[in-house]
């Protein structure tokens, strides 16, 4: 078998120059998709008959949610990848997958909270689901705060990746919460397994929104491993090179 | 497909739920944002340190060859 692709893949040069030529394009088709989705969610799909306009909520919290679960499960596997391997790359990306995974676990509690008041009346309720998203933001941090535990390097990425590993019990019970413990939050809207118990009206702005939110995941999932890139490998001769481009000139080249 | 308000004020208020949608769409745009702008400003800052560290560099080699 041939792993030419395999090892092309964990070169930071190789993924950062990669990158550079098609991030402008996904970010681009991220924002079209998101300025689409939002616009159409809530200016032009229809009211909800219970709940009325506070559903539109739906169209931030669902993507968010997702993102968040499916981030935390690549960058277990990144983190996998990294112990196995050592594939510096893989640890790259996990370390940028931390900070986004945190931010969008927040951000779907919050949309959550705000949701809740006028449906439930009340921002925070201790219901299975909201319970173990909370722990899976703690995981987060926690696996944000491993990275700065240690002085040595390999260290920290190692507990981190252990950590992110261990934490993945998790990800099975919130997929399940809201049916194993049927307390407050409503079932899924949307299931692999059957249709989508929504109109289609109102599951097409969905559906454009968490493709809107998967485009920009992965745009600031690559902004962010560049990073990383860029400052483990700013001794490189590469990197002197492209600074050297840059600056307008090739005086900054190293010889 | 219609629209579903007619008017600025039925749209910000929502049938009443206008605080809880906008507030969610609000932070939402923040964090959304804030996950664009902070690495892309942070690729910056490592790029002129990098930047700074070559000129600096330079400048020793410089000084060096004059000093022998």
């Amino acid at each position: 078998m041939n792993w030419v692709w395999f090892y092309r893949l964990g070169s930071p040069l190789w993924f950062y120059q990669t990158t550079t030529r098609w991030l402008p394009w996904l970010g681009l088709l991220a924002f079209i998709l998101l300025t689409i989705g939002l616009v159409w969610g809530l200016g032009f799909a229809p009211q909800d008959a219970k709940q009325g306009n506070s559903f539109r909520i739906i169209y931030m919290h669902v993507p968010a949610s997702f993102l968040a679960l499916a981030g935390y499960f690549l960058m277990a596997t990144a983190g996998a990848i990294g112990l196995i391997w050592k594939m510096k790359l893989s640890y790259m990306v996990m370390k940028a997958a931390a900070p986004i995974g945190a931010a969008l676990t927040f951000l779907a509690l919050f949309t959550g909270a705000v949701w809740g008041k006028p449906t439930w009346g009340s921002y925070w309720v201790w219901d299975a689901r909201i319970t173990s998203m909370l722990i899976l933001l703690f995981l987060y941090f926690g696996v944000l705060a491993l990275q700065y535990a240690f002085h040595n390097e390999e260290a920290s990425n190692k507990a981190s990746a252990i950590l992110a590993l261990i934490g993945t019990v998790n990800i099975p019970i919130i997929y399940k919460s809201v049916d194993w413990w049927y307390t407050l939050h409503q079932p899924s809207t949307i299931k692999l397994t059957s249709a989508p118990s929504m109109h289609p009206d109102m599951f097409q702005p969905l559906l454009v929104m968490i493709l809107g939110f998967y485009c920009f995941y992965i745009v600031a999932l690559c902004l962010f491993t560049r990073v990383e890139i860029l400052r483990r490998e700013r001794k490189t001769g590469w990197v002197g090179d492209l600074v050297g481009e840059l600056n307008g000139s090739t005086e900054g080249k190293r010889q | 497909m219609k629209v579903q308000f007619q008017t600025i004020n039925q749209i910000l208020d929502m049938g009443g739920h206008g605080f809880y949608v906008w507030s969610a769409v609000f932070v939402t745009l923040t964090v959304l944002i804030g996950l664009i702008v902070r690495p892309l400003l942070q690729h910056k800052t490592v790029l002129n340190q990098v930047s700074q560290d070559l000129a600096r560099e330079k400048l020793r080699k410089k000084t060096a060859g004059e000093g022998n």
